[in-house]
């Protein structure tokens, strides 16, 4: 029963919840089915057969009402229980976890490792636990990893954390589930769970060298920070303006009325406060990325000049 | 809402009776939109509360179109948000929170206890109006840009995201004021207006469930009305409430709106239990077993719903032990709900069960209503909730008991007093058939929703990933096989209105005052005379004047008669309680 209502289970947490979901499942059912029988057997055996039916009233037994009562107390008390005990050991974090920092926005998330690495893609070792320590950017977001059996709200003015163990390396679906506008059913990623050498590789790896050159770097970041989620680099209108012909554009229109020209410093703006100056047909809705570093600033915008043909005086 | 193009089949019934009734006593318009008998705010509730179950209906089938195919189908993420957010709001807000007592209750419950009226009939018409002036400021939202918070405008999105959230959120702070108002009356009602010998005893069970959620109704409302004002008084002055970026607290806001909105959700039930337990006692012609079990149950009910409202929050942040205790006392409240329906089940024991359909959406109600009790378990358990909590499982789950309980129970009620509210029969045939597509299609869009959010299907999505599309398609199957169902429904009810068959004056042969005292159609006032009560309102085996002719069927060629109502005994106390065959 468990696999036809349950997704993989990938997870230490994950066998406990799925006995309990399993169970309620199945004392549901065996109870509805009694209450649906004593329905259908009643409505066969004392249908209406004669108009001027005057069926005796029956006496009420003080036993029966007693016993349904008392009965379902002690199952809901035995699953209480059971349930209260296994969110117990959800709550309690192993002192021994890996930390992964876990940024949410508006649509996207990253993954920073201790060692500063940032991904779009959480990298998770198998058999040992893991904590994220999560915050989000601007609204509310939820971390849902369904092979995990693990959800938490991800909220903007605090920290939340969960934790899980990973058993089987593979792919697993990482969803929001907070309702966070537009792109909220897009805003998902994957979670890799690989074995400790090859996430201990991995991270060596992955890191971004300190010498690449700045539209490198800013290429990077542009998958790494979501960028792409809401800007596009063909020319295409998402919830942002392209980036296709940003960088040197002069009279670019303003919400305000206003018109800048979009060169450096004005792009370097509108990363760091997003919300100073708002481009005529977009909504005020992208959060202030001022946790990049200097260089990683210069990388995007290099990055941009690079998807622009326009030029602009040096200033 | 168009009040007024939709009264003109209930009023050609008029001018061919002789006896003159509510319907035909005064025949304008103007009569009607300053009325103050309970009867006709009822049926202008019910045109209303009509007009937006058909638009939010229509929503909920424009979302699940979109849901047939994983991707981009109808209408592009923006439109599908703020379509599926006006479902929410419509069928919450303006449909089933007034929905039973703002039609049946406002019609039926004056009548069950042998009242002239409500306690305070102007009032009543000013709730009415104070609902129209919520529906008229939720179109000016619309206008405004829409909203697309979800129902729950959850802070800081609902801050952020503009358009018309600050016009959606008055219209729930004035629609409230309409639930408050019909809830005081109801109250005021039941304490001071019975008849004689009407004691607390022998309250229908309708009325025991009215009395409840006015209860409800009255404590909470005022909440969501904070809730709102606080959120409009952030947006407008800057205040920090719940906005982080003001120093605000969103957490905070998701208590305020669960304080409210999960005591709504018995606000939406417990009329629903009320309408079960007179289509059960009338159509097993027994009376209900654990008559005080149910009373009683509905108040407990309406106490310890105030209780729970943090079971909605388990993984928001709050603390671990604020969800345990929350999870516990949810379960207390399961309880109730559960003695409740094995009482339905053991009322049926050694009755006289007549399968008309009224009755048959008391049995779907049973059905449904479980799977929706035992799903609501299952999201109460700590662990399995982090699972479940905001996948496709809640939304089967509420889904199970508030159009599976409430709305199921609704439509077995408009068909139970169908009769007495228009004076004509609906087709038999037309309404089985219509019940029954009502149970296979729901079932069939609900039930792969459990499973859908069981296997980790978010809900508010969208586009989803192509694993689910199987039991998507399902769903959306099932959605329009119900749409099919209810549109069934509101052909023969409208064909009903002007060539329905006369309805005698008890056609089911049901044992409480608003079959057995009143004629056909219930006159301007209700009764010829006050009518003195001797007995509870299921004691079918003292009930001789509804064994006219046998039964309803037979009753029907009889003309209307008045029963003369048996004397009180000396002993008036307790004689219909005891249990004396």
């Amino acid at each position: 029963m468990g696999d036809f209502w349950l997704p993989e289970a990938a997870s230490k947490m994950a066998s406990e919840i799925d006995s309990l979901f399993t169970f309620v499942n199945v004392v549901s059912a065996v109870l509805l089915v009694g209450v649906v029988a004593a329905m259908l057997w009643f409505m066969y055996r004392y249908r209406r057969q004669d108009p001027a039916e005057r069926p005796t009233p029956v006496k009420e037994s003080q036993l029966l009402e007693i016993s349904w009562i008392v009965i379902p107390t002690i199952l809901v008390l035995l699953v209480f229980n059971w349930g209260f005990k296994s969110f117990v050991a959800q709550k309690t974090i192993p002192e021994n976890a890996y930390e992964i920092q876990v940024q949410a926005r508006s649509w996207g998330w990253s993954f920073e490792y201790p060692n500063g690495v940032t991904t779009d893609t959480l990298y998770v070792p198998a058999d040992e636990p893991v904590k994220t320590t999560m915050s989000s950017q601007d609204v509310i977001h939820s971390f849902y990893v369904p092979a995990f059996r693990v959800k938490q709200d991800v909220l903007p003015n605090r920290y939340t954390s969960v934790w899980f163990e990973a058993t089987k390396e593979g792919t697993y679906d990482l969803f929001c589930t907070e309702y966070c506008g537009r792109n909220h059913s897009e805003m998902d990623a994957d979670v890799k769970v690989v074995s400790r050498a090859r996430f201990d590789d991995w991270l060596e790896s992955a890191g971004t060298p300190d010498d690449i050159p700045l539209p490198e770097l800013g290429e990077k970041l542009y998958t790494q920070q979501g960028c792409q989620g809401c800007h596009s680099l063909d020319g295409s209108d998402m919830v942002g303006p392209t980036w296709k012909g940003l960088y040197g554009k002069t009279n670019h229109q303003m919400a305000d009325g206003s018109t800048v020209t979009a060169d450096a410093n004005y792009l370097r703006e509108s990363i760091l406060q997003s919300g100073a100056k708002v481009v005529e047909g977009y909504q005020n809705v992208m959060p202030s990325y001022s946790n990049l570093s200097e260089r990683e600033v210069s990388g995007l915008i290099e990055f941009m000049k690079e998807k622009s043909d326009k030029e602009l005086p040096e200033e | 809402m168009s009040t007024t193009t939709q009264n003109a089949p209930v009023e050609q019934a008029g001018p061919h009776e002789e006896e003159t009734n509510y319907l035909n006593h005064e025949t304008s318009i103007w009569s009607w939109l300053t009325t103050k008998d309970h009867k006709r705010i009822g049926v202008l509730y019910c045109i209303s509360l009509a007009t937006v179950f058909l638009v939010a209906g229509v929503l909920a089938l424009l979302m699940r179109a979109e849901l047939s195919a994983p991707d981009e189908t109808l209408m592009a993420n923006d439109t599908y948000n703020q379509v599926f957010t006006m479902h929410g709001i419509l069928m919450v807000f303006l449909f089933l929170v007034p929905s039973i007592p703002a039609i049946l209750g406002n019609f039926v419950l004056p009548l069950q206890i042998g009242a002239k009226d409500v306690a305070f009939p102007r009032l009543n018409l000013a709730s009415w109006y104070v609902y129209l002036a919520g529906a008229v400021l939720t179109v000016t939202a619309l206008l405004t840009g829409g909203v697309d918070t979800g129902w729950t405008f959850y802070t800081p999105y609902s801050s952020s995201t503009g358009g018309g959230v600050l016009w959606m959120t008055s219209a729930i702070f004035v629609a409230g004021f309409a639930n408050i108002f019909t809830g005081l009356n109801f109250i005021v009602t039941i304490h001071k207006m019975r008849a004689p010998g009407m004691t607390w005893n022998r309250l229908p069970l309708f009325v025991w469930g009215m009395y409840a959620t006015s209860i409800v109704q009255v404590l909470a409302t005022p909440v969501i009305g904070i809730t709102m004002v606080l959120l409009i008084l952030e947006q407008t002055l800057q205040i920090g409430i719940f906005d982080p970026a003001l120093g605000g607290d969103p957490v905070l806001f998701q208590h305020f709106f669960w304080f409210y909105s999960h005591p709504a959700v018995y606000i939406m039930i417990l009329p629903a239990f009320g309408i079960l337990s007179e289509l059960i006692a009338t159509f097993s012609r027994s009376r209900i077993f654990g008559y005080r079990a149910i009373a009683l149950s509905s108040v407990a009910i309406a106490m310890l719903g105030f209780l729970v409202w943090g079971h909605h929050m388990f993984v928001s942040g709050q603390s671990a032990i604020s969800s345990i205790v929350f999870s516990l006392i949810t379960y207390l409240i399961g309880i109730p709900s559960g003695i409740k329906v094995f009482n339905w089940v053991a009322t049926l024991y050694k009755g006289s069960i007549w399968l008309q359909t009224p009755m048959l959406y008391a049995l779907g109600f049973l059905f449904m209503f479980t799977i929706g009790g035992f799903t609501g378990i299952m999201v109460g358990v700590l662990s399995v909730d982090v699972h479940l909590h905001d996948t496709y499982y809640v939304v089967g789950h509420f889904h199970y008991v508030m159009m599976g309980g409430s709305v199921v129970a609704l439509l077995g009620g408009m068909h139970y007093w169908w009769p007495k509210i228009t004076g004509r029969m609906y087709n038999e045939t037309l309404a089985k058939i219509a019940a029954g597509l009502v149970f296979v299609g729901f079932n069939l869009t609900f039930f792969p929703q459990l499973v859908l959010g069981s296997r980790g299907m978010p809900r508010r999505y969208a586009n989803y990933a192509e694993r689910f599309t199987g039991l998507h398609e399902l769903s959306t199957v099932g959605s329009q096989i119900l749409g099919l169902g209810l549109f069934l429904i509101l052909g023969y009810a409208l064909w009903s209105l002007a060539y329905g068959e006369k309805a005698p004056a008890n056609p089911w042969g049901a044992a409480t005052l608003e079959w057995t005292n009143t004629t056909a159609v219930p006159i301007h006032h209700n009764f010829e005379r006050t009518p003195l009560v001797t007995r509870g309102p299921y004691d079918f085996h003292l009930a001789d004047e509804v064994f006219g002719g046998g039964d309803g069927e037979a009753l029907r060629d009889d003309v209307p008669q008045i029963p003369e109502p048996a004397p009180s005994a000396p002993s008036e106390k307790e004689t219909a309680e005891s249990t004396r065959a």
